[in-house]
């Protein structure tokens, strides 16, 4: 049978999702036989070029991994689109924007004033920074553009199937050898599938619930958890009533409180403000006939960092997508 | 240059706030038209989300009116939205909207002249904090936008 063409390009990346499919291990040796892989720089010598030769529509399955800052990053995620039957954004940073796309936070100026000038350990007297473009004894010179903002990759092209996580797991990632099995008789799955449970994490959650309200808000390093009971019951941040389950629930197995990777469920538009919900549900409900709205505010004000930790992994695909900076 | 008219989200319970505001119009008390009101069942269901998408949409301020506490007609969904404006405010400084553009106030039903006086003094105080700067005209000052279609 025809073996499918598989294309993995990158954007801004740590290269872990690349990892996570290296972890398939003995599993790899399946997907090595189903498809022929045509361009993974990551694991082999591809060059830009070989990705652009191929006709358009020629490559049965493009997965893209990273958020794109760069308009070399957004050519690449053009150029799999074009080649691409079916793109699968594979990962939390090509699905809702990601670690990287927390630099929405800042402004690409501050970036270089910082990196290129304010660190100690930098001498640049002139402030010289890169430019998209520089002549140089008669040669033209040219850097990627830097953007203002990261992105994630549904918000550059249109994106057939998504696979969160960061990096995604290997169960998740090994439900892609059926579909692959499944799309070389030419059946595609529904555009827009998630690989990934449709309930939240909570769903999946081994620890017990018991409808317990909070007063206080504790970090992880504070405390040692109860093993049994739900953490945010405990009054530690977990991200669970507002992610989307699929991951098997591996850090609250490891009694860490969830960091929302897997993103907002099919259902919820912002998975900030559902975890802002999901605290003011059990946060000063005691005796709060007797609060005031600034004790209220007081308990609020226990969060450190909300965007940092609600939108851990989502702030370019959020309702407000990014800080405001006052120039 | 014009002057600058702030655009007001108002969310007002069914109960209270709605029937105040009503009973202001009705006692012809006056108050700015800057308002836009939302009427909802109880204030318990402003779902954050729909305050973000008030200010993704490029809404000055955002007013959430509740019956007084112990009034609410379901209980306790006014001290609900108490806790989500709370925690809401907290973001919106985080994000650099600022908490200010954002307001919580209980008004009865037979509180006309307080619905007039919430929505006057919120308005002047959104107009003191300059338009939002999530607004489409004032993009060009921050970075990128933001903006959905209005």
């Amino acid at each position: 049978m025809r073996k499918l063409k598989l294309a993995i390009g990158l954007g801004s990346t740590c290269a872990g999702c690349d990892i996570a499919i290296l972890d398939l291990n003995e599993k790899i040796l399946d997907l090595a036989a189903a498809v022929e892989i045509v361009f993974w720089p990551t694991a082999m010598d591809f060059k830009l070029k070989e990705l652009e030769e191929f006709g358009e529509g020629e490559i049965d399955l493009g997965l893209y991994h990273g958020t794109i800052r760069t308009s070399a990053q957004e050519h690449i995620a053009h150029l799999l689109r074009e080649k691409s039957k079916a793109l699968m954004a594979f990962g939390s940073c090509a699905c809702f924007g990601g670690i990287p796309g927390l630099c929405n936070l800042t402004s690409k100026e501050a970036i270089f004033e910082t990196v290129y000038r304010d660190t100690p350990s930098t001498v640049n007297p002139d402030f010289t920074v890169p430019k998209t473009e520089v002549k140089e004894g008669g040669y033209l010179l040219t850097l990627p553009e830097l953007y203002q903002e990261g992105k994630a990759l549904p918000q550059v092209v249109d994106v057939d199937y998504y696979l969160p996580g960061c990096p995604p797991v290997v169960e998740l990632i090994e439900k892609l050898l059926p579909i692959i099995e499944l799309m070389k008789t030419g059946e595609l799955p529904p555009k827009g599938t998630v690989i990934a449970s449709d309930k939240t994490l909570c769903e999946e959650c081994p620890l017990t619930r018991e409808n317990k309200m909070i007063s206080q808000i504790v970090r992880p390093h504070q405390v040692i958890p109860d093993p049994q009971r739900c953490l945010l019951e405990q009054g530690i941040l977990c991200m669970g009533p507002a992610t989307r389950g699929g991951c098997g629930a591996r850090c609250i197995k490891a009694l860490m409180p969830c960091r929302g990777c897997m993103g907002p469920t099919a259902e919820v538009e912002d998975q900030g403000a559902k975890m802002i919900s999901a605290i003011a549900s059990i946060l000063g409900v005691e005796d709060e006939k007797k609060l005031s709205e600034e004790d209220v505010e007081k308990l609020m004000n226990q969060i450190k960092d909300p965007v940092g930790t609600f939108y851990r992994f989502t702030l370019p695909m959020a309702l407000i997508n990014k800080r405001v900076i006052k120039r | 240059m014009d002057e600058f008219e702030p655009k007001i989200i108002a969310f007002l319970c069914n109960w209270c706030a709605y029937a105040g505001a009503d009973l202001a119009g009705i006692s012809r008390i006056q108050y700015p038209p800057n308002i836009r009101v939302i009427r909802l069942m109880c204030s318990g269901r402003v779902d954050e989300a729909m305050i973000l998408e008030a200010f993704a949409r490029g809404a000055d301020g955002v007013l959430v009116c509740g019956c007084h506490p112990r009034e609410c007609h379901y209980m306790k969904g006014n001290l609900c939205a108490r806790r989500r404006v709370v925690g809401l405010k907290c973001l919106l400084e985080n994000i650099g909207i600022g908490r200010d553009r954002l307001r919580l106030e209980w008004v009865g039903a037979s509180e006309g002249p307080k619905a007039a006086h919430v929505i006057s003094s919120f308005t002047q105080s959104i107009r003191q904090l300059g338009p939002s700067p999530l607004r489409r005209d004032q993009v060009s000052s921050m970075i990128g936008a933001a903006l959905l279609e209005v």
